[in-house]
């Protein structure tokens, strides 16, 4: 069977579902028929849609069931409002009754969506909650990152709340986009328009070497897909089994080793030189799969 | 600028422990007879990662401790008081947002083991900063004065090409847009509006303390909001996706 290469960063939400999920197994709620828009958008004369932003269901992945919520960047960057929050918290909490397999969050936003924020920054605090509760029940969560918008503001912290980080090297994660840290800074602390300094900063390549992303994929659906069934294949993270606070301890520590063995950094260069790239320059031409061969070596050195 | 003289109104003075370090709060005090830790951020923080691991390595180290002593789990007090997240290409890089994220799963630690918890706003609570700790709590009591946001109206008006003037107005009568505390207060995200008196804080702590040991499970907030009349879509379309 031959299948067609659709490009992660340049479909649309439902094109992504269509071609990540199993044929015909998904199922929409509140579709865009029921009309959930934003009357906050709609009051500052700004274009509404009848997703806000997001599409919510149900589907099965290599069988599996799944919940999943794919974020539409091409409407308002995918910026998280009340409705479209709510969409994705409403979600979670299902998940907790459905114990579906793992509830992908198809990440593509800038965050809060500036027009309503205080019910976006409100929105994106229950959807830490919801993700937070849904863990605690067994149910794993996994972040989906290869749209245009990346994962940026709150969304860049929900992402990193997942169990597993699925980015391809077009997706970018993290905090402050570049462009706000230049408007307040100054173009000499962030040049936004410097497009490959951006993606050493931010992009999938910075963050798997970063092990913040757990797997690196080629832009398109269906590499993310064998990424999904490669994380349903494995035991869901048995929340019972560990000692939260050992597990924790140990983030803390990683993190503040890290924040010293880079202590320095300023460019994703530095941090593959400091992995153990041979060629850091080279990092940015790689192919994920070259790219993931070079990184399963230099691990490979580190360990031994 | 922050004013230390807060925790003397809140634990009565020599009451406390309370001590600042650069942009961190830490220490503890006596509430109604019984130990809290006080963990926050100070005038106005940037919160950068290290400041982040600062609060998240305290609040692993109440868990800890409690946990050793199989003590009764302290409450936790979080100060809030932060311009929003350091916005640096350094701290990109690093992940300021995978700090954000272990700081905020350490609070949801010591909820589930047991630690009840409640944020003070002192000074203001802006954006990114106020959604790593501050809004994960139980329960969030703003103080005189305290000012909530989302981000600075320049960079905002950049970011969503509505002119700033246009912005500045909208920002003077939208309560889903508008800074302001009372505004979190109507969609359920802030419980508490402090009055402005420095009399019978450490009676108000108190009470706050109680009423999040006796709140129902799960987050209520979007209901709260509803009811308050400042959120009134989120709660019914999060109910609609649920029971679809």
């Amino acid at each position: 069977m031959k299948i067609k290469r659709v490009s992660y960063f340049e479909a649309n939400a439902r094109a992504r579902i269509a071609a990540l999920v199993d044929e015909g197994s998904f199922a929409e709620f509140c579709p865009p028929e029921l009309r959930h828009t934003s009357p906050h958008l709609a009051r500052l004369d700004a274009p509404v849609a009848f997703d806000d932003g997001v599409v919510v269901g149900r589907a099965t992945v290599a069988g599996q069931p799944v919940l999943l919520a794919a974020q539409e960047g091409k409407f308002n960057g995918g910026a998280v409002g009340e409705v479209h929050g709510a969409k994705i918290r409403g979600l979670l909490e299902r998940a907790v009754q459905d114990k579906p397999a793992a509830v992908l969050l198809l990440v593509d936003s800038g965050g809060v969506r500036l027009h309503e924020a205080n019910a976006g920054l409100i929105a994106i605090s229950e959807i830490m909650r919801a993700v937070l509760a849904a863990q605690a029940a067994g149910i794993p969560v996994l972040a989906l990152v290869g749209g245009s918008c990346g994962a940026f503001g709150g969304m860049g912290i929900v992402t990193r709340l997942c169990d597993e980080v699925l980015m391809s090297e077009e997706g970018r994660l993290g905090l402050s986009g570049p462009e706000v840290i230049e408007t307040v800074k100054g173009v000499g602390e962030f040049d936004s328009r410097d497009r490959s300094l951006v993606w050493r900063v931010t992009g999938g390549k910075l963050r798997r070497a970063l092990g913040e992303a757990t797997a690196l994929v080629d832009d398109d659906v269906a590499s993310f897909r064998a990424g999904v069934e490669a994380c349903l294949a494995r035991p869901a993270p048995g929340r019972d089994a560990i000692d939260d606070l050992d597990v924790l301890l140990a983030a803390q520590d990683k993190l503040q080793r890290r924040r010293a063995t880079l202590a320095d950094a300023r460019d994703g260069l530095d941090v593959w030189r400091s992995t153990g790239f041979p060629d850091p320059q080279a990092v940015p031409m790689l192919t994920a799969e070259s790219f993931n061969q070079q990184l399963a070596v230099v691990q490979a050195e580190v360990r031994s | 600028m922050s004013d230390v003289a807060v925790f003397d109104r809140l634990f009565g003075a020599g009451g406390h422990t309370v001590e600042i370090s650069g942009h961190l709060v830490r220490g503890g005090a006596q509430v109604a007879g019984r130990p809290v830790a006080v963990i926050g951020t100070w005038n106005a923080a940037a919160v950068d990662g290290d400041l982040a691991l600062a609060v998240s390595a305290a609040v692993l180290q109440v868990v800890a401790e409690d946990a050793k002593a199989g003590a009764t789990p302290r409450p936790i007090v979080f100060i809030a008081d932060t311009q929003g997240q350091e916005l640096s290409r350094r701290e990109e890089l690093l992940g300021l947002n995978g700090c954000f994220a272990h700081v905020a799963r350490c609070v949801d630690l010591a909820r589930r083991r047991g630690h009840p918890t409640l944020t003070l706003i002192h000074g203001e609570a802006v954006s990114g900063g106020f959604l790593a700790f501050g809004l994960v709590a139980d329960r969030v009591c703003a103080l005189p004065g305290a000012q909530v946001r989302v981000m600075d109206l320049r960079a905002m008006s950049r970011v969503t090409k509505i002119p700033l003037e246009r912005l500045q107005g909208l920002a003077k009568d939208s309560p889903v847009f508008a800074p302001g505390a009372d505004n979190y207060w109507r969609m359920g995200a802030v419980d508490e509006l402090w009055p402005d008196t420095d009399e019978g804080w450490d009676e108000r702590l108190a009470a706050a303390l109680a009423a999040v040991a006796s709140a129902p499970e799960g987050d209520r907030r979007a209901a709260i909001g509803a009811e308050r009349g400042g959120r009134t879509l989120a709660e019914a379309v999060a109910a609609a996706v649920r029971d679809a």
